[in-house]
């Protein structure tokens, strides 16, 4: 499986410095969890980061602050090897803030066979899976901020793009969309955003104070 | 050259630390690096206490996570960046950190030295070359680290010199994968 659509440099560069919500934090780790290229690109973005860090003028540590380190050290002792855990639909680190792979997500029903279950992350932005039955469009909508949409199970179509499992759409300012679902297969993805999106209908502006999108 | 030199130096640090919970080698690892995250986090907004005590925890972790390091993949200096990140994202901003999927699970085949080298011998020169940058651009991407420029406000970096360095990287994570399958 080829993915063709990846993270920005501007994104990988905000992850690699950690000046991210989390939630975006968590949409960017999920990628790259299923993308070596964009692996490598984030890995020589942690390079110029360590080549900072090496370059930053000493602050003289405290009297005694190896000592105290060493202590640390002795009381708590090596991490544990974990075990790698079983193949699934969920990368590690969303597998985390699920607490299980596809099985454990609590969906909450949003009407036409859309699903979404919002995972806890802190105050800025908001992350979500949804769950969209083959076929089924999102209503259309503009955006007052970033949207990020990583598909992880199916494929959306959104104008002349394709997005399948480990693809990842950036929506900006500028961008008003209608994404669907492909017509054979649901589309789960993870999506997360740090404004309100800006509906062009009435229905689902009504329903967006309930749902939180 | 002395910052290859330097380089190679502090993997062998890791690994004796590693292998043999060498507190000498973690020393003088902790010599060099631990008064530089402690200017790092002061930098990025930590007051003196909070930073020394980060910089403490960050040393520890460094010692706990040893088994982690891979040094096809990267220095010393830029896996220490990313503890020290992650120490300040929990400390700093309270929030949690989601980090990638791990691909080296349990115990993993020894790595080929001349790929050690040549991944050491990159990240030197891709810190000369950043050291060679004009001062305004050098400052942006300094600001980008230490926290000082939100993620709209990070612009594409068209001046890093990136591109052998993750050619390195990209070949080890090939070969890692391979390895596992
Ligand atoms: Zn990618
Ligand atoms: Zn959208």
């Amino acid at each position: 499986m080829t993915i063709r659509h990846h993270l920005s440099d501007e994104l990988l560069l905000a992850y690699a410095a950690g000046t991210l919500p989390e939630a975006f934090d968590l949409v960017v780790a999920t990628h790259v969890s299923l993308c070596d290229e964009c692996r490598a690109r984030l890995g020589a973005l942690e390079a110029v980061g360590g080549a900072v860090l090496d370059d930053t003028p000493a602050a003289p540590v405290a009297d005694g602050s190896l000592e105290a380190t060493l202590r640390m050290i002795r009381d708590r002792g090596k991490d544990p090897i974990v075990a790698r855990p079983p193949a699934g639909v969920f990368p590690a680190p969303l597998r985390a803030y699920v607490g299980g792979d596809l099985e454990a997500v609590r969906w909450r029903p949003l009407g036409g066979g859309v699903k979404q279950a919002i995972l806890p992350a802190a105050r800025g932005a908001t992350v979500r899976l949804m769950h969209i039955p083959a076929g089924v469009a999102m209503p259309d909508h503009g955006h007052r901020g970033l949207e990020l949409t990583q598909v992880l199970q199916g494929a959306f179509f959104d104008k002349d793009d394709e997005f399948y499992r480990g693809d990842i759409e950036i929506a900006t300012e500028e961008t008003q969309h209608t994404p669907r679902a492909g017509a054979d297969q649901h589309c789960l993805c993870l999506t997360a955003t740090d404004a309100p999106l800006r509906f062009s209908t009435m229905l689902p502006r009504l329903a967006q104070p309930f749902f939180r999108i | 050259d002395v910052g290859n030199a330097d380089a190679e130096n502090w993997v062998d640090h890791m690994l004796r630390i590693r292998d043999a919970q060498d507190e000498v080698a973690f020393a003088q690892l902790f010599g060099h690096f631990a008064p530089r995250i402690k200017g790092f986090l002061m930098r990025s907004g930590a007051g003196e206490a909070l930073a020394e005590e980060c910089a403490q925890e960050v040393m520890a972790t460094v010692w706990r996570k040893a088994h982690l390091f891979d040094p096809t993949r990267a220095s010393v200096a830029t896996w220490i960046f990313t503890v020290a990140r992650n120490r300040r994202i929990d400390a700093l901003r309270k929030q949690r950190r989601p980090e990638p999927e791990d691909l080296g699970w349990g115990p993993e085949p020894e790595p080929d030295q001349a790929d050690v080298m040549e991944l050491q011998q990159e990240s030197a020169r891709l810190a000369e070359a950043i050291a060679q940058l004009p001062r305004n651009q050098r400052d942006l991407i300094e600001q980008a680290f230490f926290g000082e420029l939100s993620h709209s406000e990070i612009a594409a970096q068209t001046g890093l010199p990136l591109g052998t360095i993750k050619s390195r990287i990209r070949l080890a994570l090939d070969r890692l994968r391979h390895a596992m399958s």
